[in-house]
């Protein structure tokens, strides 16, 4: 109920900001403000090899890239600048769909496989 | 960062995972090549292939569904190669496979005299021969490097479940120095090696002071001596090939210049132009330093590999420690 109320909010407010993919597990202040879940490889740790010398994406050849998006973006922020350089962790495709603002709350998006190197910087 | 430094000093440690490996931490300049994918149940396709590579290159990619198009698996292909005694590079992409899928190709792998990985993102489905597949990317390429040095390292899966015996790998990535955004690439290698690359082999270098200024980059991260840098050098066959080259594989960059000299050349001699150009570009890579080898693709041109190998002076390839990576099951 109260994660219905909360994605009532959540979702719109970021899908028009940010366009948000809902993700459940949100880095974007690691990765310039700009989602990664927007890359069709859903790269969580930078651009992949086939970026366009002008910028855009591999994929989608109208689209500037993700990534050329988030190193731009982080290099403007006054917080977090080296952020886009942590290793960020897997994503836990069960929380799709649901509130990151929730998931950081009760610390549900904090939680990595097992074997995950415990020393991992996130 | 401290886990990290560990981790290199452990690395150097550690029984060598394979002769390419050796080779490398012997400080031998090497001469590694990228084998045309087999698209024949025949597996004398593979080896014919092979063969002719045989003595002047130290280790032999295996792709990977190559520019999303379908092929035999590499994991075959590095198997077959293994059992006539070629040391294969086994490249493995997260576009195809899930976390699962992946953890049990890298076993299986290992199981299977593979030593020398180099894991990747992959082209995406769409610059191939399926285009409506869906992808996967379940996890990243960045992600797929620590999941694979966790099994080595810790002996364990990504799950945490405890592997019997771990594998033994020389873990390689790749990086694309020539695509944006340019100053985050040198940071995204560093990145590459926290996560336990022990090897990058690079995009196509065709641009020389584009890739020596990347290679300052990476200097001053202090990264060379912690990962050995090895560019790629595309033999180009013909002005059409070039072209093509530059027109159609995602995240390359092929200068004018290039394309231009092989569209002077007489068709009957462009690929002679070809080999020249790439003696050039290997020699002027081999004098830009951290670099520690080259990679030689020869688009289907086996042959090519060899002419260039030679041209360069890189023949005869030093014979150092004749590892068992075929037998390598202990």
């Amino acid at each position: 109920m109260v994660e219905r109320l909360v994605l009532a909010i959540e979702k719109p407010l970021k899908e028009a900001i940010w366009d948000c993919r809902m993700c459940g597990q949100c880095i974007l202040h690691s990765t310039g403000l700009s989602c990664p879940m927007r890359c069709p490889k859903n790269l969580r740790n930078g651009p992949c090899g086939g970026v366009r010398a002008n910028g855009n994406c591999e994929v989608y050849a109208d689209q500037r890239c993700v990534w050329v998006e988030a190193w731009e973006g982080s290099q403007r922020l006054p917080l977090w600048r080296d952020h886009i350089e942590h290793l960020q962790k897997p994503v836990d495709w069960q929380l799709q769909g649901s509130s990151s603002w929730i998931n950081l709350v009760n610390g549900r998006d904090s939680g990595a496989p097992k074997g995950w190197k415990p020393d991992a910087e996130s | 960062m401290a886990a990290t430094a560990g981790r290199l000093k452990a690395g150097n440690r550690m029984p060598s995972p394979s002769r390419l490996a050796d080779l490398l931490r012997d400080g031998r300049f090497v001469v590694t090549a990228e084998l045309s994918s087999s698209n024949s149940a025949d597996p004398e396709a593979t080896w014919r292939r092979a063969e002719v590579l045989r003595g002047s290159v130290d280790a032999i990619n295996c792709t990977d569904n190559t520019g999303a198009h379908v092929h035999m698996s590499s994991l075959a292909a590095s198997h077959l190669l293994v059992e006539k005694g070629f040391e294969p590079i086994m490249q493995l992409t997260v576009r195809d496979r899930n976390r699962l899928a992946l953890q049990a190709d890298l076993l299986g792998a290992a199981a299977l005299g593979v030593r020398n990985l180099v894991l990747m993102s992959g082209d995406d489905v769409t610059a191939g021969d399926h285009p409506e597949a869906r992808r996967i990317y379940d996890i990243d390429s960045m992600q797929l490097l620590e999941v694979a040095a966790t099994m080595r390292d810790r002996s364990t899966y990504l799950s945490g479940r405890k592997l019997e015996q771990a594998p033994t790998f020389f873990i390689g990535a790749v990086e694309n120095p020539f695509a944006p955004p340019l100053e985050f690439r040198p940071l995204r290698l560093q990145k590459k090696v926290r996560a336990g690359a022990d090897f990058i082999q690079t995009q196509l270098v065709f641009d020389v002071p584009l890739f020596a200024r990347f290679m300052t980059m990476v200097a001053d991260l202090g990264l060379i001596g912690k990962v050995f840098i090895i560019p790629s050098i595309g033999i180009p066959r013909s002005a059409r090939g070039a072209n093509f080259m530059r027109e159609k594989v995602p995240g390359l960059h092929v200068p004018d210049e290039i394309v231009t000299r092989l569209e002077k050349t007489p068709p009957a001699r462009q690929s002679e132009e070809g080999i020249k150009i790439a003696v050039e570009l290997v020699n002027a890579v081999r004098a830009i330093p951290g670099v520690s080898g080259v990679h030689l693709i020869g688009i289907k041109w086996e042959e090519g590999v060899v002419r260039v190998a030679e041209a360069a002076g890189l023949l005869p390839r030093p014979t150092l420690s004749p590892l068992v990576t075929a037998g390598g099951r202990g």
